[in-house]
């Protein structure tokens, strides 16, 4: 049985068990931690889809504009993601190249592909597995943060490298959008409910 | 406030399957009978322990910061960075949103998590719960995805790599900060932060 269907709510923040407003408004505050208590995460799938939305408007300035200048001496050269991977598998380091790539490219997507599907089978049964489903909705939260890697480094590259008129590194506007798209889209895997999967594909006698 | 705690009562965060709560040894966790979800679990370091760890990381915090990172020597000019330094070359380079995120993700909010844990587990070890505990663990709770110290570590070796072929690189003391640093907030991150609501003979109790 499940804690709605027992008229109980759960609070997010400490896990404590709660019983519904007996005056049948939504939210109850939890006894404990004080946090309010939703039965499911509010507008979870009208604010999941509005991240993700603009996450992958974002997404396309992230990969058409340069997320690094790089000025020296013998010239100015401008670096998107996939040059800056496809710089390193040239450069013999094919291994960075490959975790760069995972990082920056599949992982976002990945992530944005798992979260649209998730939603729309949230809605309406799908003949999914709810187990499938709930293991890529602790998947898709568990790697987003790892994106923000190729952010940093820029950033520390940036922070680094002034050399006057040797050599400077700057960011690009391409960063900052990048870092928008990581940003978003772990909002979107953040307003995400995953009990929404439960509700609509679990059998009852749902058991391991 | 009509609402009662069911406290012999779990509920499975991903499925919100009902479950009845189980007394559990140190390092034990409890799973959803239903989808296996990690519904609750007892640590096994006791507070005390942790408040060991969460100091030596607030000290190897602040020799990450001190100290540069890395020293970089081309053409006879010596550069050291520091990692608020590298966030205030990008903000006055007209960077800000990129400076914003970094400061907020790889300082802001991890040091906010050392010094929250601190705080927290001070006022358990002293046996009191001042009024700010539960705002405090529920800020820190929400918080605690933002912090990406560990991402940051690889960034910093990337672009160690990345800058060896353009100019010399010496590590500098604050790199092998940062690697303490990073382990240690391994320790503390899979420290469940939910064992902290428990009352205190669940928590503490036969260790």
């Amino acid at each position: 049985m499940n804690a709605l269907a027992a008229g109980l709510r759960m609070c997010l923040s400490c896990r404590t068990v709660c019983q519904a407003d007996a005056a049948g408004r939504e939210s109850v505050r939890c006894p404990r931690c004080g946090a309010a208590v939703h039965p499911r995460k509010a507008d979870s799938l009208a604010r999941t889809w509005a991240y993700l939305i603009a996450a992958a408007i974002m997404y396309i300035p992230a990969n058409l504009l340069p997320v690094m200048r790089t000025s020296s001496l013998f010239g100015t050269s401008e670096d998107t993601i996939i040059s800056g991977v496809a710089y390193f598998w040239a450069s013999g380091s094919p291994g960075l190249a490959i975790l760069i790539f995972t990082v920056s490219v599949v992982i976002p997507m990945a992530k944005m592909g798992a979260l649209a599907c998730l939603a729309t089978w949230a809605r309406r049964p799908s003949g999914m597995d709810a187990h499938a489903l709930g293991r890529l909705h602790s998947g898709v939260e568990l790697v987003g943060r790892w994106s923000m890697l190729d952010v940093f480094v820029v950033a520390l590259m940036a922070g680094m490298v002034q050399f006057k008129s040797l050599a400077t590194v700057e960011a690009g506007p391409g960063a900052a959008a990048f870092g928008a798209v990581v940003v978003l889209s772990m909002l979107a895997a953040n307003s995400f409910d995953p009990r929404l999967l439960w509700d609509n594909h679990g059998r009852p006698d749902d058991a391991r | 406030m009509t609402s009662v705690a069911e406290a012999g009562l779990a509920a499975c965060p991903e499925c919100d399957e009902l479950h009845i709560r189980r007394v559990l040894h140190p390092g034990e966790r409890a799973r959803c009978a239903r989808c296996g979800t990690t519904l609750y679990r007892r640590p096994r370091r006791r507070p005390d322990q942790m408040l060991a760890i969460v100091t030596a990381a607030l000290i190897a915090f602040v020799l990450a910061n001190t100290f540069p990172i890395l020293v970089l020597r081309a053409q006879g000019i010596v550069n050291e960075a520091t990692l608020l330094g590298s966030v205030a070359a990008l903000w006055s380079a007209g960077q800000e949103p990129v400076a914003a995120m970094v400061f907020v993700t790889a300082w802001l909010f991890p040091v906010f998590d050392l010094l929250a844990m601190f705080l927290l587990l001070l006022a358990i070890q002293t046996g009191s719960r001042p009024a700010l505990f539960a705002p405090l663990l529920r800020t820190l709770q929400a918080m605690r995805p933002w912090g990406m110290i560990e991402v940051l570590m690889l960034g910093v070796l990337v672009s160690l790599i990345k800058l060896s072929k353009m100019a010399d690189v010496l590590p500098g003391v604050a790199l092998y900060a940062f690697i303490a640093l990073t382990v240690l907030l391994a320790v503390i991150l899979s420290y469940d932060l939910r064992a902290l609501w428990q009352p205190d003979q669940q928590r503490t109790a036969e260790a």
